[in-house]
């Protein structure tokens, strides 16, 4: 018994090997798949970096003993980004993920140097046979979280604290302002860059001078809770961003846009494995899951509730997109028309704001 | 038993090699402790910390790749240091030196020019020296501090940077991110290792050294320097112009901090982005002061901080220890270094139990003393 199944697993294996020489850059060593993630945060900070490491964690418990994974964290974007990156591709990594922006040039170089390597690089434009690109449409999550600012802003002021002017972020704050304002026309948006992706002193000053200046809802593109626990502090409102981060604001926070990378994870792990990954661009929004909007919270009135679900399920039925027309920036140029919606092309190369946004 | 620390007649040549030897065995045995706390294997965690990183000449590379900005800036800033002229504000010098490379970059793009490099350097210490021209004319003149001036010219630097990025100088084709375009072959320090990324700029940091080591070691601006830091009113006496030491001091540090600046841009980075620095203006403060504002010093010092950072790097790949604690295991070798070098001019002695024979001996020397 034991015999035939160590001699079914020996032909297995030398099939494999056969294969993998006759097709070349499919061949994989022996023993687990190794793959490696490279995060611009801390996996503590709560929000992006842990979003990613929770993605990472799932394609784990689901391969069990088939892969190995590792990352590195805290790793800022420029030059030592494509050191930890080729160390991850030179030392037995199948494939590496670059999970910031600012990884971009750093996976490329590698990446072109490495052709048997796989690589992937989360929101940046540049492709190569080897390297793939994926993001998510978290400008989606914020037509949700907008509405429902829209019900509960009492001040009609919400504070924004920005990570910096990228059309990722300037896409966001666009999206969350329209549909705020399609159920609180009068209520407006004002800006708070801290240049920073995580910073949570700086996070925490950006929200108490939003409260200072009258505004009763936060909302975040940053990446750690220290803004939400300010709102909790205050008896205020506010969004999580990235993750859940309800425990940090069980009170005041009202919802959360949650980036969840472990269906993602899983599938292209899976392809490395049976040989079909192939490079390319994918742009995941809330109808595959990889946005999600966090249970609301005790201040959402049933009335917002509902509303939000509405817009919810309505994007992912496809019947709504959070860029429909008409729509006009602060120069009064129109970017679409009545009922046009904007494409992603337009999206992807945002740099201007709609009226009621002070950036 | 009490123990006490008395000053030294003078440093001990001992523990002048002695003392980072004796952090380094602190920092190992502290770092297999904090390594097994975590459930990590210590051998192995130290093995990736010190060990792997040299094994490979790549590793070698980087190492001084990742050291060369440190050094540059911490010469330069070892000469005001030695007068007692702080300058805290070498990150901004670099960040305009970065500027300035680049904008020569910009402005030559797709030329293909030979000059193109060397104009990029010297535009970029032009730059740091500009940068670093403000605080010394307002401490030279108007004795206003040069440790606030040049901090916050930082800050300013830095927005400008952001300002360009973000606005003029952004690549129209790189859909709205900040970033320039990226720069071409004859704007690049040449690479002199194939497959790696050690370029030119390490061997100009090697000369800049030596050069340094000699003007500090042997030119009568040295001597100058040191005296105006060690007693102020000898130097007045000995007619050494002091806002002329100040210029200097300041000049240079900000000129190597510019080049620094532009051997990132023109190395590794290839183009200007809203970050350039890892914080190395700062960090290599920490590094004169480690080098014991000595060039070769400071050279060793700038490899050990570079170490520590791609150890930490290596340690999170090859067992998974924490980025926080690989931050705590860097927090140990700083302490412990500065901390055993009060070695070099103190000695511990033990002292005796007061009413003892011991004691009153003591108390005799004492006295007599």
């Amino acid at each position: 018994m034991s015999w035939t199944m160590d001699r079914r697993r020996a032909l297995g294996a030398s099939v494999a090997t056969v294969a993998g020489l006759a097709l070349p850059g499919r061949a994989r060593a022996e023993g687990p798949l190794k793959a490696g993630w490279v995060y611009v945060g801390p996996v503590g900070d709560y929000g992006y970096s842990y979003q990613h490491d929770q993605g990472r964690l799932a394609a784990q418990s689901h391969f069990g003993d088939k892969i190995q994974t590792s990352f590195v964290e805290n790793v800022s974007e420029g030059p030592d980004a494509e050191r930890v990156i080729r160390q991850l591709a030179t030392t037995g990594n199948d494939i590496v993920f670059a999970t910031s922006f600012g990884f971009m040039n750093g996976v490329e170089k590698v990446a072109r140097s490495l052709p048997a390597k796989k690589f992937e690089h989360a929101t940046g434009y540049k492709r190569l046979a080897n390297l793939a690109t994926y993001d998510a449409r978290f400008y989606e999550g914020r037509a949700v979280i907008g509405t429902i600012a829209g019900h509960l802003t009492k001040t009609k002021k919400i504070g924004y604290i920005g990570s910096f002017p990228i059309p990722e972020v300037v896409q966001g704050i666009n999206s969350f302002t329209l549909a705020m304002q399609k159920v609180n026309p009068e209520a407006t948006v004002s800006v708070i860059w801290v240049n920073s992706w995580y910073d949570p002193g700086k996070e925490a000053d950006a929200a108490k001078a939003h409260f200072d200046q009258g505004a009763d809802i936060i909302v975040q593109h940053t990446d750690s809770p220290a803004a939400l626990q300010v709102a909790e502090q205050r008896g205020l409102m506010g969004f999580g961003q990235s993750s859940d981060m309800r425990k940090f604001a069980p009170n005041c926070q009202l919802s959360a846009i949650v980036d969840n990378w472990s269906a993602y994870y899983i599938r292209r792990l899976g392809q490395v494995m049976d040989g079909s990954w192939t490079s390319g661009a994918v742009w995941m929004g809330l109808d595959t899951g990889n946005v999600e909007i966090a249970p609301y919270g005790p201040k959402v009135t049933p009335e917002a509730a509902s509303a939000a679900d509405q817009i919810k399920g309505a994007i992912i039925a496809k019947k709504l997109h959070p860029f429909t027309g008409p729509i006009v920036d602060q120069k009064g140029t129109q970017h679409a028309a009545a009922g046009e919606t904007l494409s992603d092309e337009a999206l992807s190369k945002m740099d201007w704001y709609v009226p009621g946004v002070h950036a | 038993m009490r123990l006490r620390l008395e000053p030294r007649p003078r440093p001990s040549r001992l523990w002048l090699w002695g003392s980072p030897i004796l952090a380094i065995l602190l920092t190992v045995l502290t770092g297999a402790v904090l390594f097994a706390a975590i459930g990590r294997d210590p051998l192995a965690s130290l093995e990736a910390y010190f060990i792997s990183p040299l094994a490979t000449t790549y590793g070698l590379a980087e190492l001084a790749l990742k050291g060369t900005p440190l050094a540059l800036i911490a010469v330069g800033l070892s000469f005001g240091f030695r007068a007692n002229v702080w300058n805290i504000g070498a990150e901004g010098q670099f960040t305009m030196g970065a500027i300035a490379a680049a904008g020569v970059a910009l402005q030559f793009a797709g030329s293909e020019a030979t000059f193109e490099l060397p104009l990029m350097l010297l535009a970029a210490i032009l730059a740091g020296m500009g940068w670093a021209a403000l605080p010394a004319f307002l401490r030279a003149r108007l004795e206003v501090s040069e440790i606030l001036v040049s901090l916050m010219l930082t800050y300013v630097a830095t927005l400008f940077l952001s300002f360009l990025v973000y606005g003029p100088w952004k690549d129209p084709a790189g859909f709205n991110f900040p970033q320039t375009i990226m720069f071409d072959q004859s704007a690049a320090v040449p690479v002199i290792l194939a497959n790696t990324r050690l370029n030119l700029g390490v061997v100009l940091a090697l000369l800049i050294v030596a050069v340094a080591w000699l003007v500090q070691r042997q030119s009568l601006l040295g001597f100058q320097l040191r005296v105006m830091g060690l007693a102020p009113l000898a130097a007045r006496y000995a007619g050494f112009g002091r806002a002329r030491l100040i210029w200097i001091s300041l000049l240079l540090s900000g000129g190597l901090a510019g080049l620094a600046g532009a051997l990132e841009v023109a190395g590794p980075l290839g183009q200007l982005v809203p970050v350039i620095s890892q914080g190395y203006g700062f960090t290599a403060i920490t590094v004169a002061f480690l080098g014991r504002l000595h060039p070769f010093g400071i050279l060793l010092a700038s490899l050990a901080l570079a170490l520590s950072v791609i150890g930490g790097e290596n340690a999170q790949i090859a067992v998974g220890v924490p980025r926080a604690a690989t931050g705590v295991f860097q927090g140990l070798l700083l302490f412990y270094l500065l901390g055993a070098d009060i070695l070099v001019r103190y000695r511990l002695r033990r002292l005796a139990e007061p009413g003892s024979l011991g004691a009153a001996r003591q108390r005799a020397t004492t006295e007599t003393a």
